[in-house]
């Protein structure tokens, strides 16, 4: 019987064998691919066992983790004042994923990038406390308050920007919402997520980077730029051919103006000034489709832009010739985001060069050591030195003695631009009120801001602008010069 | 007084018994199963675990027992056997006991602690091998007992048809007091000993008188009949309890047995042969086995529905978080699995803490066990012994490939235990009883033959006397 049982010891070696070539198949050359599978828990796990590390303002860390018992994830993620800073960072729910920066910087937060492998390595020898790395924001503390406060009860954003290195110092949308109170993993948090995301005046929508709105009069700097650089007009205080009234091409249709203002054959300043839709109108309509689109291309229309959390893309689209008058007054089917227009008037202040938006200066190892900094770069020249002047002694007119007087700061030099966009069917909903202004020392701009208030009550073009947005960029200019 | 003959192979020097090395290696297996719950300690609370005096004395005092005896009345049994068995199950409690202190199982409202639970059955178990070992002095008494095994291990098998199901498969019987058994894993040892028993006794008839058939020797009905009639009739038993994983051992097992006993590989050919039909056959009707084939081709199709095949994917997942060194005991999240982690899963708590090394020693360790066994099968001199003891570690080889193929995906999920490893009274009790077999016939085997009488003949003509 000695053979067969010589055979069955062979059997069953080779039974252990295969189990020992499945067990190396799965524990090695799959160990990767089922460890980071999108159904393990242990993923998520890993994420929350260790403190998260901070978002960092003024110095201060706005973020914090803490420890939890009433899961399987150890820390949880608070924010000190979260409706504040919650269109800045994003959540991170231990439950809903995390979105902004909180998402995009998951790798430093949670220490797990790549480039903290050294820092890694070394406190598993040291035996140190895992902990993520932080990431310090160009955010100011002082003007992203103002915007809040200015903002107050309605809706709407703000977007403020350093317009010599595209920081960006204050991104407010409200209303805003607290994301630590579905940061957990409860009923009671999902709970607070579903009662977010059924509030009909969407508070985590984030107004200044996700939705984009008709500009309104503010898009006639735009065009005016455009004019500018096209040569369409040397001097901005030379008269323009511009009849009154004016009829909108292939129509018969004619634009009006907002009461009774001197808009005929109005120079750049005064057509500004007043915010003369004839004007403007008419300037589009000279210009053509193909230029417009040209200008706002390098204003940085048309595509989405990273900061490093995505922004929407403002819309410049090709259009008929009527439209593209309409869109030069920013009354047609162009769309932007407040973030776009705050870009608009940054490149204006900077001298005509545009700036890569960006919020995340730095970017620290657990350590505190730095192992990024941002450098400035420029995105465009959207028009010369020479004309971008031209541009902004026109948009100091407006807040000297225009439309936009509510602006104006004690020994500050202010330029900006009124806009009061109509929506809605028939215009039946309540218009957008708009502000895009800069203020400007011995030092050149420290500060660019776009406000959009969405129920601007008011019937007259321009005078909501002015006197519903206008005092809020007023304050969050006056915030960041303050704190210079 | 040591006589060397030629008369006879074997020498009759006193052979070496081996015991100082098991007893070596009984230490060495209680010092790893402490060093592992140390490891378990320190890496959870940072600390000793408060019992780990307790079980290591315990494991320690069942080891030290079993030796003893096996010293005192099996002394010249395998040396591996005893070690061997003693270290799974060891490890077994650390595990076990690791996954105790799950909080994710303490919030269970069916949370019922199971390591101290584990090492009662282990103790149970040891006695049981000290009472096969003391009252079994030779394995060819159990020869006797052929046909009452075959109605001892049918009236094991129905047992659990009158009890309610648990988890889908009728297995086990509730007895007020003790607790619930799976009758299965005593009887898995009972009909090795019948089949044994017949296969000595036709296995001539059988291997002989046989008529050719398709270029297949088939044997008389008469021969084959009765144990064709048991095998089929326990095999019909499980299908209706639906224990897969047991069918599928007495098939192997009887496969196994009876190319052994009739050295015919035509019963290999008939054994795939009909376990292949047996497979498609079950399968074409028995909705709970076409689910373990569908979470087998696809573990992870099945997420969110709770089920088996979520069981699956959570147990590779498992395996795949271990990778080559795993997390170390303690710091994994095997119990994400859920109820059964410590015992059809517990594997997966090896992959997972213990990594591809620990969970290749744990595989070589069973298969040193069953290596060890077939050793037996080949050293015994009785074909009964022979035919016994490759049963038992035929059976013990089947099991772990069936359970450990299943939680890694090798094969569909069957649910049996991992002999001495998983939490689960009847399986280690049955167990330890398995070896305490096959020490008995390894001594046996292996003692040295007794000087040959003296010879008459010899006597008569070696002396010449003037």
């Amino acid at each position: 019987m000695n053979k067969p049982l010589r055979r069955i010891a062979i059997f069953c070696g080779l039974l252990v064998l295969a189990l020992l070539i499945r067990d190396n198949w799965l524990q090695y050359v799959r160990a990767d691919e089922l460890n980071s599978h999108k159904y393990n828990r242990r993923v998520q796990i890993e994420r929350y066992a260790h403190e998260r590390g901070d978002i960092i303002v003024d110095g201060k860390s706005v973020t914090g983790s803490v420890e939890t018992t009433d899961s399987d994830f150890k820390f949880k993620r608070v924010w000190k004042n979260g409706p504040l800073w919650a269109p800045v960072t994003g959540y991170s729910s231990q439950a809903f994923d995390s979105s902004q920066l909180e998402n995009l910087e998951d790798g430093i937060l949670t220490g797990n990038d790549d480039q903290l492998f050294f820092d890694r390595t070394l406190s598993m020898f040291t035996g140190d406390k895992k902990t993520g790395g932080n990431i310090v924001t160009t955010l100011n503390g002082a003007a992203q308050k103002a915007a809040f406060k200015g903002l107050g009860g309605k809706k709407g954003a703000v977007v403020a920007l350093d317009p010599q290195s595209g920081a960006i110092l204050a991104l407010a949308s409200t209303p805003s919402y607290d994301p630590s109170v579905f940061a957990g993993n409860s009923l009671k948090d999902s709970d607070a997520r579903q009662k977010l995301l059924k509030d009909k005046d969407k508070p985590m929508l984030n107004r200044a980077l996700r939705e984009t709105y008709p500009p309104g009069s503010t898009f006639k700097v735009v065009t005016a730029a455009a004019a500018l650089e096209n040569g369409l007009y040397d001097s901005i205080d030379e008269k323009t051919k511009s009849p009154l009234p004016w009829t909108l091409p292939q129509s018969t249709q004619p634009l009006t103006n907002e009461g009774n203002i001197p808009c005929e054959n109005a120079s750049l300043r005064e057509a500004l000034r007043w915010s003369c839709n004839t004007v403007f109108g008419k300037m589009s309509d000279d210009l053509g489709n193909d230029k417009m689109i040209e200008q706002t291309d390098k204003f940085g229309f048309n595509k989405e832009v990273f900061t490093p959390v995505r922004a929407d893309a403002s819309i410049y689209p090709k259009d008929n010739r009527p439209q593209n008058a309409m869109a030069g007054i920013g009354q047609a089917s162009n769309r932007t985001t407040p973030l776009q227009m705050a870009m608009v008037a940054s490149a204006i202040a900077n001298d005509g060069k545009l700036m890569q938006p960006y919020m995340v200066a730095e970017r620290q190892a657990p350590n505190l050591d730095v192992i990024y900094t941002h450098k400035k770069e420029q995105l465009s020249q959207p028009l010369s030195g020479e004309n971008a002047q031209k541009v902004q002694q026109m948009m100091e007119t407006v807040v000297k003695n225009g439309t936009g007087t509510n602006a104006r700061i004690n020994g500050v030099t202010v330029g900006g631009k009124t806009g009061t966009a109509q929506h809605g069917l028939n215009n039946s909903e309540k218009p957008y009120a708009w502000f895009i202004s800069y203020a400007k020392t011995d030092n050149g701009s420290p500060v660019a801001v776009a406000v959009v208030v969405e129920d601007g009550q008011a019937n007259r073009d321009d005078i909501s602008g002015g006197g519903l947005a206008a005092p809020i960029a007023r304050d969050v200019m006056k915030a960041v010069i303050d704190s210079k | 007084m040591s006589v060397v003959t030629n008369t006879t192979t074997i020498g009759a020097i006193d052979a070496p018994s081996r015991r100082n090395t098991e007893l070596m290696m009984v230490v060495f297996a209680v010092f790893i199963s402490v060093f592992a719950y140390a490891n378990v300690g320190l890496a959870l609370n940072g600390e000793l675990p408060s019992g780990m005096l307790g079980y290591g004395i315990g494991l320690a005092l069942l080891g030290g027992v079993a030796h003893l005896v096996v010293r005192k009345f099996a002394p010249y049994a395998d040396p591996l056997l005893l070690p061997l068995a003693t270290v799974l199950n060891g490890l077994g409690l650390a595990l076990i006991w690791r996954l105790d202190q799950s909080p994710r199982f303490q919030a269970l409202d069916t949370f019922v602690p199971a390591a101290s639970k584990q090492l009662l059955f282990s103790a149970v178990g040891v006695a049981l091998l000290v009472v096969v070992l003391v009252a079994l002095k030779d394995h060819r008494i159990l020869q006797r007992y052929t046909y009452i095994s075959m109605v001892v291990a049918l009236f094991l098998l129905i047992l659990p048809m009158f009890f309610p199901a648990v988890n889908g498969a009728k297995i086990w019987i509730k007895i007020p007091g003790v607790g619930t058994i799976q009758p299965g894993e005593f009887a898995k040892i009972i009909i090795t000993i019948f089949f044994a028993g017949y296969l000595m006794v036709k296995r001539d008839a059988l291997a002989l008188a046989s008529r050719r058939f398709m270029g297949l020797y088939l044997p008389r009905g008469r021969d084959l009949g009765p144990i064709l009639m048991v095998w089929a009739f326990s095999i019909l038993i499980l299908v209706f309890e639906t224990d897969l994983g047991s069918s599928l051992l007495f098939f192997g097992m009887f496969v196994v047995m009876l190319y052994v006993a009739t050295e015919r590989t035509s019963w290999i050919v008939f054994g795939l042969l009909m376990s292949g039909a047996g497979a498609v056959g079950v399968a074409s009707f028995e909705p709970h086995v076409q689910d373990r084939v569908t979470a087998w081709l696809d573990p992870f199709a099945g997420w969110g529905k709770e089920d088996a095949s979520e069981q699956m994917a959570k147990s590779l997942m498992a395996f795949g978080s271990g990778g080559t060194l795993g997390t170390g005991l303690g710091q994994g999240n095997s119990d994400l699995i859920g109820f059964a982690a410590n015992s059809d899963f517990i594997l997966a708590t090896v992959g997972e803490e213990l990594g591809l090394a620990g969970m290749m020693a744990f595989l070589l360790i069973y298969g040193l066990i069953v290596e060890r066994g077939v050793r037996t099968a080949l050293a015994a001199r009785d074909p009964f012994g022979k035919l016994l003891a490759i049963g038992l570690s035929g059976s013990f080889a089947i099991q772990v490939f069936v359970v450990a193929g299943g939680v890694m995906g090798l094969i569909p999920l069957t649910g049996m235990t991992m002999p001495f490893v998983a939490a689960g009274g009847s399986s280690v009790i049955a167990n330890w009883a398995l070896i305490g077999i096959l020490i008995r016939i390894s001594d046996t085997a292996r003692r040295p033959a007794p000087a040959p009488a003296p010879s008459p003949d010899a006597e008569m003509t070696q002396v010449v006397r003037p």
